[in-house]
């Protein structure tokens, strides 16, 4: 029982990172048709701002004090960051070490602005061209961005710790009544998954309650039709991207102290969002959420040792096995609707 | 000639041509001038362009033909490799069995594989073929290590069997070779400055690509290749005629897996090791970029692609800051600066960047590749310039001319 409750936590938190980027992915495709295979690269631009912020806050300038000496008998310098000399010592520690979840603020216009700039920019010129074009594009596009952030940030994964607060691990075990030190789960991935709970509640609350929300929705079920009606629905469109962009940005930003952000992270993240997005039902936004916490919480199964003396290496490939099945007795997938992407 | 018509014999003897000169062709600059950075006729060079020709061409025959983009070919590429160091390490250093193990292999897996992705088309075939690659990677990293040697990659050992060679003497390492040629032996010929390296190991691969252009050349004509284009521009209506488009896919599956099985055997061949790399999905991206950078659907462009690419890749990935100085040492000094400075953005560590930003440009403005670039061109010398609209498209098929107004309608 602890054991299984501890596999189910384990998989919360990546199966919510699966859930977000999925969710951007159908977000794009319900609305423009378009497989944007540059959504990974989103996702690691948007863990690229939390390392990005956390750095501007410790830019720092050296003052000398003369009554105290370092080792070498000279008079000590000392590292102030501007921060902490504009906002106060209290203030600015506090911004230093809580850069990560300040970076949510940092990154949503910075993901808006990207998303915009791509769809603008280029795939705009891609809805009437072939789904084949469409994922060559962006995967170049993707290639492209990658290049860009390792010139910047160099090749080694840069570690963006959690603030200090949330840095220990909560004692599940012992809240539920089970023996303590059974099942440890750090704080942070609660707060993830906690987080993921609540951006997927807003999009989905934005989509079903607000005007806005209900014009995409028919644009989605009816491109022409809400055209004829006088809406100009490429502009909604073009901002549901930018939204896209900015959940799957944020899902970045909150997992840089998971994974210390490193820039093949968004190729490795977008294969598995793909198959989710496929396992949901492409077009289905509960289908891509259900479907990524399913293969996230699969995923942590199938590495319990118990598992693996059964089936060894089956954690590596379990998603996809999944991901075959599926598509072979559910062509649509989990919750796919009919006449999405079929010819 | 051959079972091809006039013109396709040209062609291919052209090819032939080209293939068989390459070592002098591309080798244009003289030893010790500045240029000579650009000369791509060294053997490993050689080798690749010859190789990733074939798994071009074989994944063209896929791709190109049905339409159906497979995002996991690199899954054979990386299969092939495998077997036919196995065969090298178990039964001889003689490369002819290790490579027909690789196809063989590397076939039986597309059969596998493909008879459950075919059952799917479009965006879901791609991801289906995607999760069948990342399954094997991740296999062969982890549960298949006694057969993949894991992280290290397959290597020759001492101790190997080879059953059919003789007891090594010494404590070196055999080489592959084709009954008793090695495959790293070279024979450098120098006229007028130029080196030219002529080594067993290209020729043999381009044998086997001319081999391997020639089937696909066959097959385009054949009234296979014929339902294979139907696939691709509409099964429904291939249906209605009473055709099955399934067993025709199919057999373009593994078709081209056995190309890639036989371009993984290759590369084995010229270098007995075989890592699970080969199968990484970036690998898979590369070939697409390969035939597509060259035009899919054509029959030159996957080897133009592949030639490109692998050329281009050696090449800008030698460039570094120095060269690039000794290039723009005539720029007054600011400017040069910041011209190196962009260049090397470009060359050397971010070759990728190049690759990216290709790829995107040609896909945008070149859907059909350098082949249909070329095309353009010469249809400019041809022709002149004249006005363009979009009637004059010579592709009656899909742009039929508008039918005249007749008056009274």
């Amino acid at each position: 029982m602890e054991t299984i409750l501890l596999q189910l936590l384990n998989g919360l938190d990546k199966g919510s990172a699966y859930a977000l980027i999925a969710l951007g992915l159908t977000l794009i495709f319900g609305t423009l048709g378009v497989v944007n295979f540059a959504h990974g690269a989103i996702f690691m631009i948007g863990a690229f701002c939390a390392v990005t912020l956390s750095r501007i806050f410790s830019i720092s300038f050296e003052t000398v004090d003369p009554t105290k000496l370092d080792f070498l008998g000279n008079p000590a310098k000392i590292k102030t960051p501007y921060v902490e000399a504009w906002f106060g010592a209290d203030a600015g520690a506090w911004m230093i070490d809580w850069a990560v979840p300040l970076a949510i603020l940092f990154s949503i216009p910075i993901m808006i602005a990207v998303g915009w700039a791509m769809e603008r920019g280029l795939i705009k010129h891609f809805y009437k061209r072939p789904h084949a074009d469409q994922i060559l594009v962006t995967f170049g596009l993707a290639i492209v961005l990658q290049e860009i952030i390792k010139y910047f940030y160099g090749a080694n994964p840069i570690s963006t710790p959690a603030p200090d607060a949330f840095r220990g691990s909560f004692d599940f075990g012992a809240a539920l009544g089970f023996d303590p030190n059974v099942i440890i789960y750090p704080y942070w991935r609660l707060i993830y998954f906690g987080f993921a709970a609540v951006v997927i509640g807003a999009v989905f609350s934005f989509l079903r309650f607000t005007t806005f929300g209900m014009v995409v929705r028919a644009g989605m079920a009816d491109r022409e039709t809400v055209g004829l009606l006088g809406i100009n629905i490429d502009r909604k469109f073009t901002i549901m991207f930018g939204l896209a962009a900015a959940v799957a940005g944020m899902a970045g930003v909150m997992y840089a102290p998971i994974l210390s952000p490193n820039y093949h992270m968004g190729m490795d993240f977008l294969v598995l969002s793909f198959v989710v997005v496929v396992v949901g039902g492409m077009g289905s936004l509960p289908g891509a959420v259900a479907a990524g916490f399913l293969l996230g919480i699969l995923e942590s199964f199938s590495s319990m040792n118990e598992i693996k003396s059964i089936i060894p290496g089956i954690d590596q490939i379990i998603i996809y096995v999944v991901a075959i099945i599926i598509l072979l007795t559910r062509p649509r997938g989990l919750m796919g609707k009919k006449g999405v992407m079929e010819d | 000639m051959f079972g091809l018509n006039k013109k396709d014999t040209t062609f291919l003897l052209i090819v032939i041509g080209l293939t068989l000169f390459t070592p002098i062709l591309m080798q244009p600059f003289a030893e010790g001038s500045g240029l000579a950075q650009f000369n791509g006729g060294y053997p490993d060079l050689m080798q690749k362009v010859a190789i990733f020709g074939i798994f071009a061409v074989g994944f063209n025959i896929l791709f190109g033909l049905t339409g159906y983009l497979s995002f996991g070919h690199a899954a054979f590429l990386g299969i092939g490799s495998y077997s036919a160091v196995w065969m090298f390490k178990l039964l001889t250093m003689n490369v002819i069995p290790g490579i027909l193990l690789a196809m063989i292999v590397s076939g039986l897996f597309a059969a596998a594989i493909g008879y459950v992705s075919l059952r799917r088309s479009g965006i879901y075939f791609s991801i289906l073929t995607l999760a069948f690659a990342q399954m094997c990677y991740k296999m062969a990293y982890s549960v298949l290590t006694p057969l993949t040697n894991g992280e290290t990659g397959l290597q020759l050992a001492l101790d190997d069997p080879r059953i059919l060679d003789k007891a090594i003497e010494g404590s070196s390492l055999p080489v592959t070779n084709i009954f008793g040629l090695a495959m790293n032996s070279t024979y450098k010929l120098e006229v007028m400055n130029h080196v030219f390296t002529f080594s067993v190991g290209f020729y043999f691969c381009a044998v086997i690509a001319i081999l391997a252009f020639y089937v696909a050349i066959r097959l385009f004509r054949s009234p296979f290749g014929m339902m294979l284009r139907a696939v691709k521009s509409n099964q429904h209506r291939m249906n209605y005629t009473g055709l099955d488009p399934k067993p025709y896919t199919l057999a373009a599956f593994v078709i081209s897996g056995m190309y890639a099985g036989l371009a993984g055997g290759l590369l084995a061949a010229m270098d007995p090791l075989a890592g699970a790399d080969r199968m990484l999905w970036t690998a898979s991206g590369e070939v697409v970029i390969m035939t597509i950078l060259g035009g899919a659907g054509t029959l030159m462009g996957p080897v133009l692609g592949a030639g490109v690419i692998k050329y281009l890749e050696n090449i800008f990935s030698k460039i570094n800051e120095t060269v690039l100085h000794s290039w723009f040492h005539w720029l007054p000094d600011g400017i040069e600066d910041v011209v190196v400075w962009v260049f090397a953005r470009f060359t050397g560590e971010g070759w990728h960047l190049t690759l990216g930003v290709t790829f995107m440009l040609v896909v945008t403005f070149l859907p059909g590749g350098l082949i249909q670039g070329l095309g353009h061109i010469r249809d400019r010398f041809k022709n002149g310039k004249k006005k363009r609209d979009k009637y004059d498209d010579p592709d009656p098929d899909h742009h039929p001319a508008p039918t005249k107004r007749v008056a009274g309608e």
